[in-house]
Order: C-alpha cells, then sequence, then structure tokens
C-alpha cells in the first residue's frame, strides 16, 4: 500500500501511509491508541475505501478491493475480539473459513448432489486439521460462547488458517491472553511464516520486537517510523509519541505552575 | 372420547400449518431482522397461480411444484428488488416498505384473477380412515398437510445442517460482516433465504387453501395465527414456530370444540395466548433473553 489517505469527513485518519509487506515476513504496526492502525487494517481488506492512494497485491492494483473477495485473492483476516458465529459448533465456524476451498457448484450443493456430498466432508476434514494444529481439536462440537476467551481466540485464528492465506492480517490477537499464552501465539506466527506473510497490528510491545521482521509505527494518522524492531526501538520520534517528550514534560509543567490554572492540558 | 380426538386432530393439521408459516417469518428475520408482513399475499398469489394452473386441466401436482417455484422466485425478487435498498437502514422502513407489499400485492391478485370466491381442490378426500370396524378421525388429507409440511421442514433441517450453503446462511444470519470477510457472498445468501422462506410460506397457503374457498385475502386469518405462533415461539427459533403453532392450533381447535360459541371465541383466544406468553416471557417460549428487539 502505498500513499494512502483517509479522510472521515473533514478529520484526516490517515495521511500518505505506506506499507509493504514482504513475502514470508511478519509485519508489525504499531502506535498509541487512535493512530490509525484499525483504519489502515480496514483499507487493506476493503472495509475502508481510501480517499487517495495505491493498494498493490500480487503486483496488481486493487482499486476496488471489497470485503468478500478477499478470501478469494489470498487474504485472511482475524478481528479484534473474536467475532465467532454464536449458534454454530467450533468445527461449523472454522468450516466457514474454508468455504473457498469448496468445490461443488451452489445448485449442486443446494441440492445435496453426491459431489457436494464429497466435498462437504472434505471440508470438514480439512477444518478439523486446522483446529488440530492450533490444539483445540477437543472442542469442535462445543459452541464457542461455552469456551475461554483464550481458547476462542485459536478457534477464530484456526477460522483464519484454514483459507490458506497468502496474507494473514490479525488485529490485536494477544488482547485478552496471559504471558505465556501470548508466547504460545509468538511462536504460533513465526511458524506459519513459512506459508504466508503476515501483517500483524498489536499493543503488546515485547510480542511485537520478537516476532517482527519489520515495524511500521503509526502516530495521529502519520507514519513516524519503520524499519526492522532494533531501528524502530532505537528511534526518537517513537519513544516521543508512546512517552511524550521528555523536556517538553518539564516544560509543560513549568508553565502549568506559572499560569493560574486556566490552561487546559494538552 | 372420540370427539377429543377429533378435537385434537383438527388441531395438529392446523397447527402444523400455523407452523409452516411461522418458519416462513423466522427465517426472514433471522436472515434480515426485518418481519415481512408481505409473507401472506406472497403466500396468496402462488395460490392463485396454482388455481389458475388447476382450472386450465392441469393436475393438481403440476400446480404444487409450480406455485412453489413461482413462491421461490417470488421471495429471491422481493428481496433483491424491493429489500435490498432498505436493508440496514432504520428498521421501520423495512416494516412499511413489506406493510406496502402487502397491499400492493393483494391489489394485483384482484387485479389479475378477480375477487370473487373460487373453490381450492383438495388432492385427497375428507373421510376418516376405517381401521378394522371403527373409523378414526383422521382423514387422508390431513396426513398430507402434516407429511408435507414435516418433510418440508426436514428438508430444511438437512439443508442448514449438513451443506455448505446452509452453512454459509447461517453463518450469515448471525454476522453479515464476518461471513463477508470470510468470503461468503452475503446477498445471495439473503436472496436464497427470502425464497425458502416463500417456499414454505406458501406451502402453508396451498394447504389452508385446500378445500376451501379462495379469495384475494383469504390468508388474512393465516396472518394473524401465523405472526401468534412466530412470535410465541420466539420470532428467532424455528423450532419455536414449529411448537409455537401447534400449541396455538390445538388451543384454538379446544376452544372452537369446547367453548360455548367457541367459534366466535377462536380469534380472540389467539390474541389471549399471545398477551399471556408475552407477559411472562417477552422473548417469547424458545427465545434467549436477548435475542429480540422491539
Amino acid at each position: 500500500m502505498t500513499g494512502i489517505n483517509v479522510a472521515f469527513g473533514g478529520v484526516l485518519a490517515l495521511t500518505d501511509v505506506s506499507v509493504t509487506v514482504e513475502p514470508g515476513q511478519v509485519h508489525g504496526l504499531i502506535g498509541p491508541n487512535g493512530a490509525g492502525k484499525t483504519t489502515l487494517f480496514n483499507v487493506a481488506c476493503g472495509l475502508v475505501r481510501p480517499t487517495s492512494g495505491r493498494i498493490v497485491w500480487r503486483g496488481e492494483e486493487m482499486r476496488r478491493l471489497k470485503p468478500s473477495k478477499l478470501t478469494s485473492l489470498g487474504i485472511a483476516r482475524t478481528l479484534q475480539g473474536v467475532g465467532l458465529f454464536p449458534g454454530m459448533t467450533v468445527l461449523e465456524n472454522v468450516m466457514v473459513g474454508a468455504h473457498r476451498h469448496a468445490h461443488a457448484g451452489f445448485g449442486s450443493a443446494l441440492l445435496a448432489l453426491p459431489t457436494s456430498d464429497k466435498d462437504e466432508r472434505l471440508l470438514r476434514e480439512r477444518a478439523m486439521r486446522a483446529l488440530t494444529e492450533l490444539n483445540a481439536g477437543h472442542y469442535a462440537g462445543r459452541y464457542p460462547g461455552s469456551l475461554p476467551y483464550p481458547v476462542q481466540k485459536r478457534v477464530a485464528l484456526a477460522r483464519a488458517l484454514v483459507a490458506e492465506p497468502e496474507l494473514l492480517l490479525l488485529d490485536e490477537p494477544a488482547s485478552g491472553l496471559s504471558e505465556d499464552e501470548m508466547h504460545e501465539l509468538g511462536e504460533l506466527i513465526r511458524s506459519v511464516v513459512g506459508r504466508m506473510s503476515v501483517l500483524l497490528v498489536e499493543h503488546h510491545m515485547d510480542l511485537v520486537m520478537r516476532v517482527c521482521d519489520r515495524i511500521t509505527v503509526l502516530d495521529s494518522g502519520k507514519q513516524i517510523a519503520a524499519g526492522t524492531p532494533a531501528e524502530v526501538q532505537a528511534d526518537p520520534a517513537v519513544t516521543e509519541a508512546y512517552l511524550g517528550d521528555a523536556v517538553d514534560a518539564e516544560a509543560d509543567a513549568a508553565e502549568l505552575t506559572h499560569a493560574d490554572g486556566g490552561r487546559p492540558h494538552a | 372420547m372420540d370427539y377429543f380426538v377429533n378435537v385434537t386432530l383438527t388441531g395438529l393439521t392446523q397447527g402444523m400449518i400455523y407452523s409452516a408459516f411461522a418458519l416462513a417469518l423466522v427465517l426472514i428475520w433471522r436472515s434480515t431482522r426485518i418481519v415481512n408482513f408481505a409473507q401472506g399475499s406472497m403466500a396468496a398469489a402462488t395460490t392463485f397461480i396454482a388455481l389458475a394452473l388447476i382450472q386450465a386441466g392441469q393436475s393438481y401436482w403440476v400446480a404444487l411444484v409450480v406455485a412453489l417455484a413461482s413462491g421461490f422466485i417470488l421471495g429471491a425478487i422481493v428481496e433483491r428488488v424491493i429489500i435490498r435498498p432498505v436493508e440496514g437502514g432504520p428498521e421501520l422502513n423495512a416494516v412499511i416498505v413489506t406493510l406496502g407489499l402487502f397491499v400492493a400485492i393483494q391489489a394485483s391478485i384482484a387485479i389479475i384473477f378477480g375477487s370473487s370466491f373460487q373453490s381450492f381442490p383438495t388432492p385427497f378426500g375428507v373421510r376418516g380412515l376405517e381401521v378394522g370396524d371403527t373409523t378414526i378421525p383422521l382423514t387422508p388429507t390431513s396426513l398430507y398437510i402434516i407429511g408435507s409440511v414435516l418433510l418440508v421442514m426436514g428438508l430444511l433441517v438437512a439443508l442448514f445442517r449438513f451443506t455448505r450453503v446452509g452453512l454459509a446462511m447461517r453463518a450469515s444470519a448471525f454476522s453479515q460482516e464476518v461471513a463477508r470477510l470470510l468470503g461468503v457472498k452475503v446477498g445471495g445468501m439473503l436472496t436464497l433465504g427470502w425464497g425458502l422462506a416463500a417456499v414454505v410460506g406458501s406451502l402453508s397457503g396451498l394447504l389452508i387453501a385446500g378445500g376451501s374457498f379462495v379469495w384475494p385475502a383469504y390468508m388474512d386469518a393465516l396472518i394473524v395465527f401465523g405472526f401468534v405462533a412466530a412470535i410465541i415461539g420466539g420470532l428467532d427459533s424455528p423450532v419455536g414456530a414449529i411448537v409455537g403453532g401447534l400449541i396455538l392450533g390445538l388451543a384454538l381447535s379446544y376452544v372452537s370444540g369446547y367453548a360455548p360459541r367457541g367459534s366466535a371465541l377462536v380469534n380472540i383466544s389467539a390474541l389471549v395466548i399471545l398477551i399471556v406468553v408475552l407477559l411472562v416471557r417477552p422473548g417469547g417460549l424458545f427465545s434467549s433473553a436477548t435475542a429480540r428487539r422491539a
């Protein structure tokens, strides 16, 4: 994605942001709250149409990226939270993710012809394999609402992985996970990289620093840094965005004590 | 005793028809969160198509198949052309649109087929079956009604449970956005859902018409009972719709069979049942607590 601009009404949510995910790499997207990470993510999957800018995928420009076309382009995403279908079993949830791999036509599937029967079985097996790979196979017959949150997250991940995408978009996969589970997640992300590229939005710095090959940092809709984890960590602009500039803060405090308390703190 | 069995069987038979109609409403509610007030007149339209074919000399079965197929097409067209633009907008808009459609279709029927009373045939007799030398009050017609509704329900369950299309339809019903991200063609699923619902609705219209008179507004009573059945069941639950229909059918049959001046009390009883259910369980008998809004 190059030169992405997004404006909601008069508010510029993203200004001239460029992100390139190299094949077989994990690309991290970080930034303080409201920096535009999720907006950029939504641009990448067609939920938000950029005001200007180009999206290129497999060397082709995507002019009208639609969410429903994502999986057929080889892109899968997980959602903030889990977004599992509540009234369907874990296995059925994952089967929906594998939907695009089914071959029987719409008509024969509707009439339950033998070809679609076989298809159905393959779909079921594929979904089961994805669950087993994430150690969630024994939850296959359960309903998502009855499972602990970390397990739900794993199921959601299985649902994205089962589509065998070339690009996996992960939206805050570590939220709500314990330290140990986060470690597992990190290893998992590294293990799928051989098969696909990953774009990762995440708050947990240590996870991002550990698993990402490259990182882009956003602040207030602008790209303030990009590079390897080490480069980004060393970048003064990044520390400033996250912690505020130390000198400025002192000056602010000094100003505040001089002013008679009337000035709102920025 | 014979009388009791007779009244019960009548109630079950009628209840099956209410169930089918309620199921059609529930299917549409689940997939698009719209209460389709036009369901009744859509069903009436297909019944008149069947009647026209029968009067032209075709057999009942040909007419039945054509009517159900045209129900599917009508449902799909209505969703694609008329409902799609108001989907996702304020709920009231969709309600007004389906109400308008209800009146428009009913008026079109009167224009095309005339508004006089016409008799609609039934494929089977209404004489009770004889077992040994006793006659049990189970007519071939009521067996046909119960059987065909059960068959259609069984096919729907199989579709939703065991096929990929059913899986995608359920996913779309739970969350359109998520389903879309997973590559499900949600629009197609909604059209299909409306089409299938219209088939079930048409079936209920054809069954209630059998052996009786039809006129453009003959579905009006069934609309009320179908709504009551759907709401008793919770509007969100297909099983609830079926049970709601059977409860209503039995209750109304007992009222009409046992209460003094019973047949005059039928409509009132339906509304009393509705009020009691809503007072005791506002979400309906089969809904989860949060499923239904407004």
